[in-house]
């Protein structure tokens, strides 16, 4: 069944950002409410895929399949290339969460001021990318999808970024794009050995597929070829398996990011206007951990759980790296930069585990990670907005001025924290408990990971009191403009605190769906 | 059975009104809409406990986490354990409301400390209720973060925001050993339903060293929640909080959440004599710790905290000797005078003018009357006279104790003596002689309103006659609360031949018992000796001198923490963020940039258009060419060229 109901969540935003596009700027005022109700469009689409999902199915759902490039190599076997969509309970969590944060995200852009024609096409343009990202289901389409992204995120930043935005989207830029050409280098080599048993019995000639079904099956591995099992080829004198593993693992690594590929990340949110920074906390960092799940550990089952030790301690490392260095920062927004790594460390961790009760945790964390970060930036950017400052010593005694403010940023970092109840917790929890199951990972990674959580604690509540309590006083001139939030603010805080609370209450509404996903991962 | 799932309700919809409602309900209705989710709470405690026949009913309201074989409910397990908390949570805790009504009154969040109370309630309830250690889990974070609401409630004051922040985080540390217990538990039991843990338990033998590890685990939280060495120091801060808090919370309910624990795991800790070891030489410690410091405090709220940590270190030291019952008995009597003692001493701070230092005291015997008896009947209690409730309580700990061992019992005696020493003076210094404070205070005296001292005549009823439920078998009365708590230790009594066996006669726990009596008359004879004329005040910080400076300053431990860990930490972060992330890997990730640049400028200058530079690369091109070419012919003929 071909409905198109998938393709839509791409083709929605594509349209609608060249609409923006050609629309005369005498509609200036329409750009926003265009690509707002494009926004609108996508969650009702994602509500009704969720509505007709059927978890319980091990493979992709919606597929829609098209034949795009059948290129003949020298040795006349063929290369495939297809248009393959579909949905699984991964790929259906990332989705869900992605037109949230981009509704969320668009509503916070309504304050932009500046090119909102250019702005807008991009952040559709965006939209369309991360959506493709997730739902590809051929490496080389997942690949463009990828790349693509990086095409509105580098503008996004460098024209409505802060003072530094240069330095920072070229960073940000540069960084992806080297771990961009390690996966390059592994999706040609993986294409380059797998055969696609079905077409290839078609044409009568070798059928080369980048189909992530065929990819992740390790039996349809050409014998003699280069990531073959059974006869390993080295490469520096790693076999070539292990060393695509690594490839991946850096690439995505990076975009999780991993301690010590991180220093782009504080840079880029530092700079980014407050959307751009929710899009990028809530999402395209997620695509690191999806893309190592998916791709890394997908396709390379047989050498991943060699380096179990190795990515728990990267993951512990991040941690508490992460958290310390969240302690010593003096910016708000630099602080949320930080506990992101922190937290996307548990993901490395759960991941790590290679076990069910692992992913779920690791799926669960990116999950509750994007409602949370998203949060975070917010309540950064609101600030911002209203003093054009966010140095943690410019604030005291937030409390009694700002009470609404006060209620979000505590559910917010109470959420962070780990408080259970809310989501934070489960993923924390699972993660953290996926790794203690784990043969391959000695007990200690996981008791020193906890102890992440202590600092987290540290260092929200630091920087709480330190803003919110006490009498409350700031620079003379932000003292007018500090009003309590207005409606658009309440509105986008009180929906993700709200989802917060559901899915700390209720995280079966999402294991219900990533569960047997994951189950079906590990057969 | 509706009335297990309305428990925790009632409170729940307290704190949605009154949170929500915040600024909007009438402040008339706040306390209502407060205390009545208490009382109707309490009420259907006492339903369900009517109800109630011996075996434990469990509700489960939804499967709150499934994946893979793992299923944990979400689920309410009523039992004789859990009744007996409820009864204590939602019974306190309604008196408590109640007072609150009065004390709080002239408080501009009123309504947001009402929410918060009830908020508090709903989270203990579920800490107490839970059918599984992932429930209990939620509550002991629920009550954590209550706590630092109310320690924080007049967070504009930067010590009291601290006091908030140091008790969240040290809580937090001892949650690190709650999460490495439950891990532990879910890997070997692979359930974390008590009932089914507690099964699978039994297959154990007693010192297998998972259980070792299970148990030392837990043990950890327990020493985060209920304040003990070396995880205490948060709980005096606390005090930061308002008066009814800490007679609820940091005295009556949630600090007692730790020995629930305990009482709850019996089995695995009764296959743990090693820990039960470890336990008993933690509480006695701190027992005497508490005891000590207490000796010296002049801050009335400060008296009663010290006071509470030692008691709560007399729970797990009975606790440790496996004398589990007698150290929930103490949980109960304790709840009745301590809450008791708080709120009394709440009523004299209101009295004084938010004034809590007893220095400035005195006389007030006679000018709040009632605030006055019942605050003695408190002191008696704490103090262990027969026949009010801590006596009871306390004996039996000390009894098993006793036959444990007798070293450990006589430090046990010690710190009774202290205790009643500390208690007496504190109640000599504030309520005899004549008054010290200023003349404004003075003309303030006044006894509280009725919400307020209704509360303390029905805790000091209580704390006179609590002790009843637990005689002594020595005077063949009836023990109803071993009697009904007896089938939660069941499985103990399973596991190991040596639970629960008595081995003292009558004669020997007469003897100890009179020992524990005379011991505490004389210390009382002793303080009033040196503080009963209300003329021997204790002097002015900066006299203190010694020993006792040593003392006063609580050891120095808050200086020392601050030292070793405070210090350190932010040390590592500062190096963090300012060496290895921007000096070290900044500095790389900058330099393959910079690199970059510099060889594609001297690259560039390669086709700049110059002809000079062509030519002269042109020359070296076509030199290094000949050499390559002709090179190791040349060599080799000038070496042959050499040697002939």
């Amino acid at each position: 069944m071909q409905s198109g109901l998938l393709s839509s969540l791409i083709i929605l935003p594509l349209i609608a950002s060249i609409i923006v596009l050609l629309l005369p700027a005498a509609y200036k005022a329409s750009y926003r409410w265009i690509s707002l109700i494009t926004q609108i469009l996508l969650l009702i689409n994602v509500g009704t895929l969720i509505g007709a999902f059927d978890p319980q199915k091990n493979e992709y759902q919606f597929l829609e399949h098209y034949e795009w490039i059948r290129l003949t190599l020298g040795n006349s076997s063929i290369l495939s290339i297809d248009y393959i969509i579909g949905l699984d309970g991964l790929s259906l969590a990332m989705v869900s969460l992605s037109v949230l944060v981009f509704f969320i995200a668009n509503i916070s852009s309504f304050s932009i001021a500046k090119k909102e024609k250019a702005y807008f096409s991009l952040f559709l343009l965006l939209t369309a990318t991360v959506i493709g990202c997730f739902v590809a289901i051929d490496f080389f389409l997942f690949f463009i999808f990828f790349e693509f992204m990086l095409l509105p995120m580098y503008f996004l930043i460098g024209i409505w970024g802060g003072p530094n935005k240069a330095y920072a989207s070229l960073k940000f830029i540069i960084y992806t794009l080297v771990g961009s050409v390690m996966i390059l280098v592994v999706m040609i080599a993986l294409a380059m050995s797998n055969v696609d048993e079905f077409f290839t019995s078609e044409y009568k000639t070798t059928v080369f597929s980048f189909d992530f079904r065929i990819l992740s099956d390790t039996n349809n591995l050409l014998k003699g070829s280069l990531l073959s099992i059974q006869n390993p080829i080295k490469i520096f004198g790693v076999n070539a398996r292990d060393f695509m593993f690594l490839l991946l693992f850096i690439g995505f690594g990076i975009k999780l990011p991993m301690v010590p590929f991180h220093t782009w990340l504080p840079d880029a949110h530092v700079e980014a206007p407050t959307p751009i920074s929710v899009v990028l906390a809530g999402i395209l960092l997620k695509i690191g951990g999806y893309g190592l799940i998916r791709i890394a550990y997908g396709f390379f089952p047989d050498v991943a759980t060699n380096y179990s030790l190795l990515i728990s301690i990267m993951g512990l490392i991040s941690i508490l790296y992460g958290g310390f260095n969240a302690l010593a920062q003096k910016d708000l927004k630099k602080l949320i930069a930080y506990s992101s790594i922190s937290h996307m460390g548990f993901v490395l961790i759960g991941i790590a585990a290679f076990n069910v009760e692992g992913f779920n945790g690791a799926i669960f964390q990116m999950f509750s990670h994007g409602l949370l970060s998203s949060m975070l930036f917010l309540v950064a950017g609101v600030l911002y907005e209203r003093t054009h400052n966010r140095e943690i010593a410019n604030f005291k005694g937030l409390a009694k001025n700002m009470p609404l403010f006060t209620v979000m940023v505590a559910i917010a970092f109470f959420g962070s924290l780990g408080l259970p109840s809310l989501s934070g917790f489960i993923g924390e929890f699972f993660t953290l408990f996926g790794s203690f199951q784990s043969s391959k990972i000695p007990k200690v990674i996981p008791v020193l990971g906890v102890l992440g959580i202590v600092l987290s604690a540290v260092y929200l509540l630091w920087t709480f009191q330190k803003m919110f309590f006490g009498e409350f006083w700031t620079k003379e001139e932000f003292k007018k403009s500090l009003t309590d939030l207005d409606q658009k603010e309440i509105f986008m805080l009180s929906t993700l605190g709200a989802l917060t609370l559901l899915f700390g209450i209720f995280p079966n509404l999402l294991f219900d769906l990533i569960n047997p996903t994951v189950i079906h991962l590990f057969k | 059975m509706t009335f297990i799932a309305l428990i925790p309700l009632f409170p729940l919809i307290g704190f949605l009104i009154n949170g929500l409602g915040y600024g909007k309900i009438s402040k008339t209705a706040v306390p209502w809409i407060g205390t009545g989710a208490s009382l109707l709470s309490f009420v259907c405690v006492l339903l369900a406990y009517l109800n109630f026949k011996e075996t434990a009913i469990i509700v489960n309201l939804f499967d709150w986490i499934s994946i893979a074989g793992l299923n944990v409910g979400f689920s309410f397990q009523l039992d004789q354990l859990s009744i007996i908390m409820l009864f204590v949570i939602t019974g306190v805790g309604t008196l408590i409301h109640l007072y609150s009504a009065g004390y709080m009154s002239h408080d501009e969040g009123y309504g947001k400390f009402f929410a918060y109370l009830n908020l508090f309630l709903f989270s203990m309830i579920l800490l107490v209720l839970g059918g599984n250690y992932l429930m209990m889990f939620i509550g002991w974070e629920g009550v954590g973060l209550c706590s630092y609401l109310l320690i924080g409630f007049w967070n504009k004051n930067t010590d009291y925001a601290n006091a908030a922040r140091k008790a969240f985080i040290m809580n937090r540390i001892g949650d690190v050993g709650f999460l490495i217990g439950i891990f532990l538990i879910l890997q070997n039991f692979g359930t974390l339903e008590y009932l089914e843990v507690f099964e699978k338990a039994k297959a154990f033998h007693v010192g297998d060293g998972i259980i070792v590890a299970i148990t030392m685990a837990l043990f950890v939280g327990a020493m985060g929640k209920s304040a003990q060495i070396p995880l205490f120091t948060w709980l005096p801060d606390a005090m930061a909080g308002p008066t009814p808090v800490s007679a609820l919370i940091h005295a009556a309910t949630m600090v007692t959440s730790g020995i629930y624990m305990i009482v709850r795991s019996n089995v695995l800790y009764t296959l743990s004599p090693f820990t039960l070891e470890f336990i008993a030489w933690i509480g006695l410690a701190t027992a005497l710790l508490g005891a000590t410091i207490g000796l010296f405090q002049n801050d009335i709220k400060k008296v009663l905290a010290y006071s509470t940590v030692s008691q709560l270190g007399y729970m797990f030291l009975g606790l440790g000797v496996m004398a589990y019952s007698s150290g929930l008995f103490h949980v109960i009597t304790h709840a009745f005078f301590k809450a008791l003692l708080f709120l009394g001493a709440g009523s004299v701070i209101h009295a004084m003018s938010d004034d809590q230092d007893i220095r400035n005291m005195g006389g007030l015997w006679s000018k709040i009357k009632i605030t006055a008896i019942t605050f003695l009947v408190g002191t008696i209690a704490i103090s262990g006279i027969p026949p009010f409730s801590g006596f009871f309580s306390k004996d039996e700990i000390l009894a098993h104790v006793f036959e444990h061992n007798k070293i450990m019992w006589a430090l046990g005696m010690l710190g009774s003596f202290m205790t009643a020493f500390y208690m007496f003076r504190l109640f000599f210094v504030t309520f005899k002689g004549s008054f010290r404070g200023t003349e404004e205070q003075k003309h303030h005296l006044h006894e509280s309103p009725k919400s307020m001292t209704t509360p303390l005549i029905v805790l000091a009823v209580l704390s006179a006659i609590g002790g009843f439920i637990g005689f002594p078998e020595v005077f063949h009365l009836p023990h109803r609360l071993n009697e009904f708590l007896s089938p939660i230790f069941e499985n103990s009594r399973l596991v190991n031949s040596s639970f629960g066996v008595v081995h003292i006669s009558h004669n020997l726990e007469l003897i100890l018992m009179g020992a524990s009596v005379l011991v505490a008359v004389i210390s009382i004879l002793f303080a009033y000796m040196v503080f009963g004329n209300g003329k021997n005040v204790p002097v002015a910080d900066s006299e203190v001198v010694g020993l006792k400076k040593l003392v006063y300053n609580k050891y120095y431990i808050d200086e020392l923490y601050n030292k070793v860990f405070v210090g350190p930490i932010s040390a590592i972060s500062f190096f963090f963020a300012n060496v290895i992330d921007k000096k070290l890997i900044d500095k790389i990730v900058n330099s393959v940039g910079e690199g970059v640049n510099f060889s594609s400028k001297k690259i560039k200058e390669l086709q700049v258009g110059v002809t000079g530079s062509y030519i002269l690369f042109m020359t070296l091109g076509i030199l290094l060419l000949v050499l390559y070419q002709f090179g190791p012919s040349l060599l080799s003929t000038f070496n042959l060229l050499q040697n002939k």
